[in-house]
């Protein structure tokens, strides 16, 4: 990939592509990106677009025509889709630290070649690819630990991600061995050669992990739905399949908002809608250019030594 | 993988730190016996104690509900418990195939499978050849972040920007008001249905998939692209016997492993879905699953259902496997 210089992008045997070639070309890539960037642009300028824009438009906004973050202060200011962002907030704090601590520990465990059972073990880690336990035995579970209606319903089960435990693994074993064996002759001790050599050493890794995770407990939707009853613990996911997808009638910071959008005199139910879309969306797209290029490094990774 | 580390480097100390009176060689596995497992456990009772948290919610969640399948042969009621329901055998897999839902939703599944591989399964490696032609890396680097991108939204997300667009009161609906026509709802139309699913995989995941399709690329010799064009090789040709003859190997990996996971066509995304299009067109196992267990309290049956699903899957994936290892590719559980 890096055959491409300074002086001429084209290798000297590659023949210049015709005119028809590179306007279909340009045209292609046109589309593709349009294809990504135009649904996000409608959905983000319709939730900050004025309520006359709105108006004006019928629906949602392609031409701006004038602004206003009352959408924001609606859903904001209180009601279901606060109390949502809060949720899912906690969750996806909480659940990333006990879910990276635990990976990389077990990472570490299984990452020392020759150590007491390591194989086995982690074949039993492995062996979660191949066989889910599926939804109804999956319920029975947590509804036996009575966990049912708990915040930790929507965190343990899905604590672990083999793939991530096995992509960490790969980054530890990659430390030289020398470092860990002549920290081992000054006496140290597994737990403090993971603790003040392998966890700094790994600090990228872990990140990447972490986001991972992080995407992860953000977008589930699903455990939601299967574990909780009670609305009011709802995360963001499960709201925004209720009240937008669905279109069920939504409580906000001024009353209840349904379809009609009656009951709310100056902010049109289009923005509002468009503005719990965008808080779906911002988390993921706010650390999405930090971290796209490490992602990537770890799906390769995990595909080669998986 | 213990081969980078295979020569020994130094005695290790016990974990104590006290005199390394005795070599203990770690990777002197050849002679298992009763005292060495002793001295290994004193050595690695660290490194077992950090697998232990990792290993205890795997098995609360994971290994004791894939034994807790066997509701499967008993009819089962949360009341009654596992202990007082009654056995039934293989009832209630003898009903499921009796049962005109199951092999519909069956059905469903293979056929978005088939449908998918023929339309999906294609368009990553396409958008992998179209962005490796673009020479100048910032574009490039520029399209292909975009590209990415909705791969880490959730199926919610994509799903409702979709009903958005061109959902009955969406974007093109509203347009096409404007313009005096009738207006289209394609996300309750189970005749496009399948399309529209395809299409929403391609939108989600198209960028993703492209990343493999990327990097074999970047692993063709340029010097065969080199003596194909001095040799007069026009562009398509280079194309057809040098791109993709590099890929074969990922293509033939990839498309096995899909077939491999034939039963599985994205739960989330179907049950989101279910509603709004109906259970003619939209019904998989996953979702057939969940309706008959959780929402109509057919437990055992939808237990049996989903044990079905999990062996005949856990069937294609090993002979999947098998047949990736015979031609030559690596698996998705190659030895380590």
């Amino acid at each position: 990939m890096s055959t491409v210089t300074q002086t001429s992008l084209r290798p000297v045997w590659d023949e210049e592509p015709s005119l028809l070639g590179k306007i279909g070309k340009a045209l292609a890539l046109a589309l593709v990106t349009l294809a990504v960037l135009f649904p996000l642009y409608i959905v983000v300028l319709t939730s900050i677009s004025s309520a006359q824009a709105i108006n004006e438009a019928g629906g949602l906004v392609i031409v701006p025509n004038g602004f206003s973050f009352d959408a924001y202060a609606e859903v904001l200011g209180g009601g279901v889709v606060l109390k949502a962002l809060t949720v899912s907030i906690g969750i996806t704090v909480v659940g990333t630290a006990l879910s990276l601590s635990v990976t990389a520990m077990a990472a570490y465990g299984l990452s020392r070649p020759g150590s007491l059972l390591h194989r086995p073990l982690l074949f039993a880690v492995l062996i979660t690819f191949l066989f889910g336990p599926g939804i109804i035995p999956s319920y029975i579970m947590v509804y036996s630990l009575g966990l049912l209606d708990s915040y930790a319903s929507l965190i343990l089960p899905a604590a672990i991600s083999a793939f991530n435990l096995v992509v960490l693994r790969a980054f530890f074993m990659a430390i030289p061995g020398e470092v860990i064996e002549s920290a081992r002759i000054e006496g140290a001790t597994d737990f403090q050669i993971f603790r003040k050599i392998v966890l700094p050493l790994s600090k990228a890794a872990l990140a990447v992990i972490g986001l991972f995770y992080a995407v992860a407990y953000w977008n589930a939707f699903f455990n939601a739905l299967l574990y909780l009853n009670d609305s009011g613990k709802w995360p963001l996911q499960l709201v925004l399949r209720t009240y937008i997808l669905q279109g069920q009638p939504m409580q906000t910071a001024s009353g209840v908002m349904d379809a009609s959008g009656l009951g709310l005199s100056a902010v049109p139910v289009t923005s509002v809608r468009m503005a719990v879309l965008v808080l779906a969306m911002i988390p993921v797209v706010l650390i999405y250019p930090f971290i796209q290029r490490h992602f990537i490094k770890g799906v390769i990774i995990g595909a080669v030594k998986g | 993988m213990s081969d980078r580390r295979a020569v020994p480097v130094a005695e290790r100390s016990p974990a104590t730190g006290t005199t390394p009176a005795r070599p203990r060689d770690r990777r002197e596995r050849r002679r298992p016996s009763q005292s060495s497992f002793l001295s290994r456990l004193r050595r690695d009772w660290q490194l077992l104690l950090m697998v232990v948290p990792a290993l205890g919610l795997l098995g609360l969640f994971h290994y004791v509900p894939t034994l807790w399948n066997m509701i499967a042969f008993l009819d089962y009621t949360p009341i009654d418990g596992i202990a007082n329901s009654p056995y039934v055998g293989w009832g209630n897999f003898v009903y499921l195939m009796g049962e005109p839902a199951f092999w519909h939703a069956v059905g469903n599944t293979v056929t978005i499978t088939a449908f998918q591989l023929v339309f999906y399964f294609p368009a990553p490696i396409a958008l992998a050849i179209l962005l490796n032609s673009v020479l100048r890396p910032r574009l490039r680097a520029v399209i292909q972040n975009i590209v990415y991108l909705p791969h880490f939204f959730s199926w919610v997300l994509v799903v409702t920007v979709f009903q958005q667009m061109i959902g009955g009161a969406g974007l093109t609906a509203q347009v096409m008001r404007d313009w005096g026509m009738s207006p289209i709802d394609l996300m309750t139309n189970p005749d496009t249905f399948i399309g529209l699913v395809t299409v929403q995989a391609i939108w989600k995941d198209a960028g993703w998939g492209m990343i493999i399709f990327l990097a074999a690329l970047s692993t063709i010799n340029p010097n065969l692209y080199e003596a194909a064009a001095v040799d007069g090789a026009s562009r398509w040709q280079r194309l057809w016997h040098i791109t993709l003859p590099g890929l074969r190997p990922v293509i033939v990996l990839l498309l096995i492993l899909r077939l491999g996971d034939a039963l599985n066509v994205g739960f989330e995304q179907f049950i989101l879905q279910r509603d709004a299009v109906g259970a003619g067109a939209a019904e998989v196992l996953d979702t057939y699953v969940y309706w008959l267990g959780l929402l109509t309290g057919d437990w055992s049956i939808g237990a049996a259902a989903g044990l079905f699903k999990g062996v005949v899957g856990l069937i294609l994936i090993l002979v999947a496997n098998k047949v990736a290892h015979k031609l030559g590719e690596q698996g998705i559980y190659q030895r380590s």
